[in-house]
């Protein structure tokens, strides 16, 4: 029997495809299922794509590399869900190009920080994390509140979103700066507009306390508000046989 | 040769392009370290050619190209465990570490340099020096494709190059060792295939009948981590002047993905490809042949059938499907027997030449490498269990796991073949100080030890933390006093991680010393000095 195995040793080709045919199966197996078996992601009511001003203020905890410390997946367990809300669906990061699960608590998981600090806390706890938490190991964020967000690109980047299967409509494609401008000033006249667009459960303010311009630390902060908010769960049956998994 | 001097020319004047058109100034920034790199790339190829340099000797072995890969492989060895001994400091004094003004030095940057530098700079060089010396040896053959190799060397440090100042920057897409973005990732492809050609070439060339067993590792390293890399990172760019792109995958299906190709980034990077280096280093070192040959054959398609499916465990009690984390487990646990096949097979080659752990430092270190591997992979299984995973993820538990295998496996035999490399590149007798390697080994296994035992403790501690309850059924701890319950094992931790760095010092050192001993007229190192291992495969 271990003779047969010459074979593979004294051609390379064979031992190449045997290579590849003994790798392939378990990913075919494991992952192709997930992009067509219906019942992977659940039926949810509330989930919207981000805004412009979210999208960007994503990308700056991408950029910044939150997920290294901070997951965004709450497990059904029962002191997670008592310290960090509902556990996590696979829904809510159904628009999560790439997901932020995370695989590290340094610091508490943010699947659902959305609404829980006030946007003042935030803004000091980016700014210095040991003003307000004196035990945190947090890097301190305060150049943010100093950057102008450069959102030029904000309009290409809804349309890449689109095109790798996120629903934005062509009006909210068209309108992308005008609507990031609109969710950082409170005033602004444009407000109604981006509501139809997006929902009303969408936070329109001056996240960082600074009127006169649009900063990282006004997206960032955007972002972090919104997380886990969107799904509503009153109408969610974590029973129904559909959404046992 | 025409055809490089087209490929360097057309890539200077399309970075050129690229960096005057973009209003991304990252990108831009990026698209100068390509033009810098192409036009230094044509600069030494003239050069090259007006010194004739490039002459081949189809009767010699290619060493130089293997002497560069040892002398990266120290040089982002001691860079990249700088970069964690710094990060684990931020996590122990964080009012000392930090520096407002500097966002680009927080620990969310360095953190992907760290792990990128020591997987692919400091494991990738290991991994491409050793292979080229290994497939060279055991096929009795030339390196294939003439300046191919110094394409492949020069490609992956340009790779390095651009992925280190890019997280620095603040360019990542964010999944996990697979942080560089499209342009990095495509430059990494052609990089890739560059080396899988020559590898190839080279076995194609091969005057023994039989391809070595180390090959088969390094085979399975190369073509699978293709693979890995090219699924993984399909992303589509904002535009082609952008340096940010979208993953294909969202949520559930893309978070397999990663874990899907960071698992295999563990068991195809940092495992098969060092098994292979094993396999080669570790015979030659204690000139006995291979334990057992059935057993390489069985646990060389089994490792690589398992390790595939393991992906999962990652991803315990989230939201993806329960029966994907079942299987994922299912396949971990059945892992821990090819993974110790590895071991015991690597183990008993030292029947009958235990005796060298005594006077050989060098044996010493990659028995312990054995050791270390044989831990970490029954340490995996177990915490691929779900009860036990309940309590580790997310948790320092898992740091410590991942740091026993990367410094005691991937340093340590690493070391090993670096040690017995550099006499044979630079025609010595031996190392320069038999001493220095004794002091390296025991700073280093000690700096191990302290890692991975404050890990644990911390790890188990924050974990049981979180969820402790009090007797009214409230829960006991905010999430802050668990951070601050770690800090002397964070301290325990970078001191072991100092200790571990300084070892490679150490070691940086004897070799430079090494290299500027007197050297003797080695033995020819031409064709005919066939290894004995071949044989004993």
């Amino acid at each position: 029997m271990w003779t047969k195995h010459a074979k593979f040793e004294r051609h390379s080709l064979w031992m190449i495809i045997g290579i590849v045919i003994v790798v392939s199966i378990g990913g075919l197996v494991e992952i192709s299922p997930l992009f067509y078996l219906e019942s992977t992601v659940e039926e949810v009511e509330g989930m919207r794509p981000y805004t412009p001003l979210e999208l960007e203020g994503r990308d700056i905890y991408i950029r910044e590399g939150c997920y290294t410390c901070h997951s965004q997946m709450i497990r059904p367990l029962r002191d997670e869900v008592e310290r960090y809300g509902h556990y996590s669906l696979a829904a809510e990061s159904m628009y999560d190009h790439p997901f932020q699960w995370g695989s590290k608590r340094t610091g508490p998981d943010l699947a659902r920080v959305g609404g829980k600090y006030s946007d003042s806390w935030h803004k000091d706890h980016l700014t210095d994390p040991r003003s307000v938490v004196p035990e945190s190991v947090m890097p301190p964020y305060a150049f943010l509140r100093d950057k102008d967000l450069d959102y030029r690109e904000v309009q290409a980047k809804l349309s890449a979103m689109t095109k790798v299967g996120v629903p934005y409509t062509q009006d909210q494609i068209d309108h992308a700066t005008d609507d990031l401008e609109a969710q950082a000033d409170p005033f602004d006249s444009r407000a109604t507009a981006l509501k139809k667009r997006y929902g009303a459960k969408l936070a329109q303010r001056d996240f960082d306390g600074d009127p006169d311009r649009v900063t990282e630390m006004d997206a960032l902060i955007a972002y972090l508000q919104m997380l886990g908010g969107l799904v509503d769960f009153r109408t969610y049956r974590a029973e129904a046989p559909e959404n046992q998994r | 040769m025409v055809l490089l001097y087209i490929f360097t020319g057309v890539g200077a004047f399309a970075a050129l392009l690229a960096a005057a058109f973009t209003k991304d100034p990252l990108f831009q920034f990026h698209s100068y370290i390509f033009l810098v790199a192409f036009v230094l790339g044509a600069g030494v190829m003239t050069a090259g050619v007006a010194y004739g340099k490039f002459r081949s000797e189809p009767t010699r072995y290619a060493d130089g190209v293997i002497r560069a890969g040892v002398i990266a492989t120290m040089f982002w060895a001691v860079v990249a465990m700088l970069v964690g001994v710094v990060i684990a400091a931020q996590l122990s004094w964080p009012t000392i570490f930090y520096f407002p003004e500097a966002g680009w030095l927080n620990f969310g940057r360095l953190r992907p340099l760290h792990t990128s530098g020591v997987i692919f700079a400091f494991g990738g060089n290991a991994l491409i020096a050793t292979s080229f010396w290994v497939v060279q040896r055991t096929c009795r053959a030339r390196l294939a494709g003439g300046v191919a190799p110094w394409f492949v060397f020069w490609g992956y440090q340009l790779f390095i190059v651009l992925a280190a100042t890019g997280y620095l920057a603040g360019i990542t897409q964010s999944k996990e060792y697979a942080e560089p973005e499209w342009y990095v990732d495509l430059w990494l492809t052609v990089v890739w295939v560059a080396y899988l050609l020559v590898f190839l070439g080279t076995i194609w060339k091969r005057k023994e009948p039989h391809i070595y067993v180390a090959n088969w590792f390094y085979l399975a390293f190369i073509i699978t981590v293709a693979i890995l890399h090219l699924v993984n990172n399909m992303a589509l760019p904002v535009s082609l002047l952008h340096h940010r792109s979208y993953s294909l995958y969202s949520g559930v299906q893309d978070a397999l993905v990663q874990w899907w190709y960071g698992h295999n980034a563990v068991g195809f990077f940092l495992t098969a490809g060092f098994l292979g280096m094993m396999y080669y280093f570790v015979p030659k070192r204690a000139e006995r042949p291979v334990y057992s040959y059935r057993l390489s054959i069985v646990h060389f398609w089994s490792l690589i059938f398992i390790y595939i499916w393991a992906g999962p465990h990652h991803l315990h009690y989230t939201a993806l499907p329960q029966w994907t984390q079942t299987l994922g487990a299912t396949f971990s646990i059945m892992l821990w027997m090819p993974s110790w096949g590895g071991m015991i097979n690597g183990l008993m080659t030292l029947s009958g030449a235990w005796d060298k752990l005594r006077t050989d430092p060098v044996i010493r270190m990659m028995v312990v490498a054995l050791a270390f591997y044989g831990m970490s992979t029954f340490e995996g299984p177990l915490m691929s269990l779900r009860e036990v995973n309940a309590l580790s993820h997310y948790t320092d538990w898992t740091i410590g796991h991942v740091h026993s295998g990367a410094l005691g496996w991937v340093g340590f035999i690493s070391f090993g073949a670096v040690y017995c490399m550099v006499p044979w590149l630079w025609k010595k007798d031996r190392i320069f100080s038999n001493t220095l390697i004794e002091w390296h080994f025991w700073i280093a296994t000690t700096g191990i030890l302290l890692y991975i035992a404050a890990m644990w403790v911390s790890g188990i501690m924050e974990g049981l933390m979180w969820r402790e309850y009090t007797p009214q059924g409230f829960l006991a701890n905010s999430f802050v006093e668990t951070v601050a319950a770690k800090h002397v094992e964070n301290i325990i931790r970078t001191i072991g991680g100092l200790m571990y760095l300084s070892g490679a010092v150490i070691m940086s050192y004897n070799l430079w010393r090494t290299v500027r001993m007197p050297g003797h007229e080695a033995q020819p190192q031409g064709l005919a000095s066939l290894p004995a291992l071949a044989a004993a495969a």
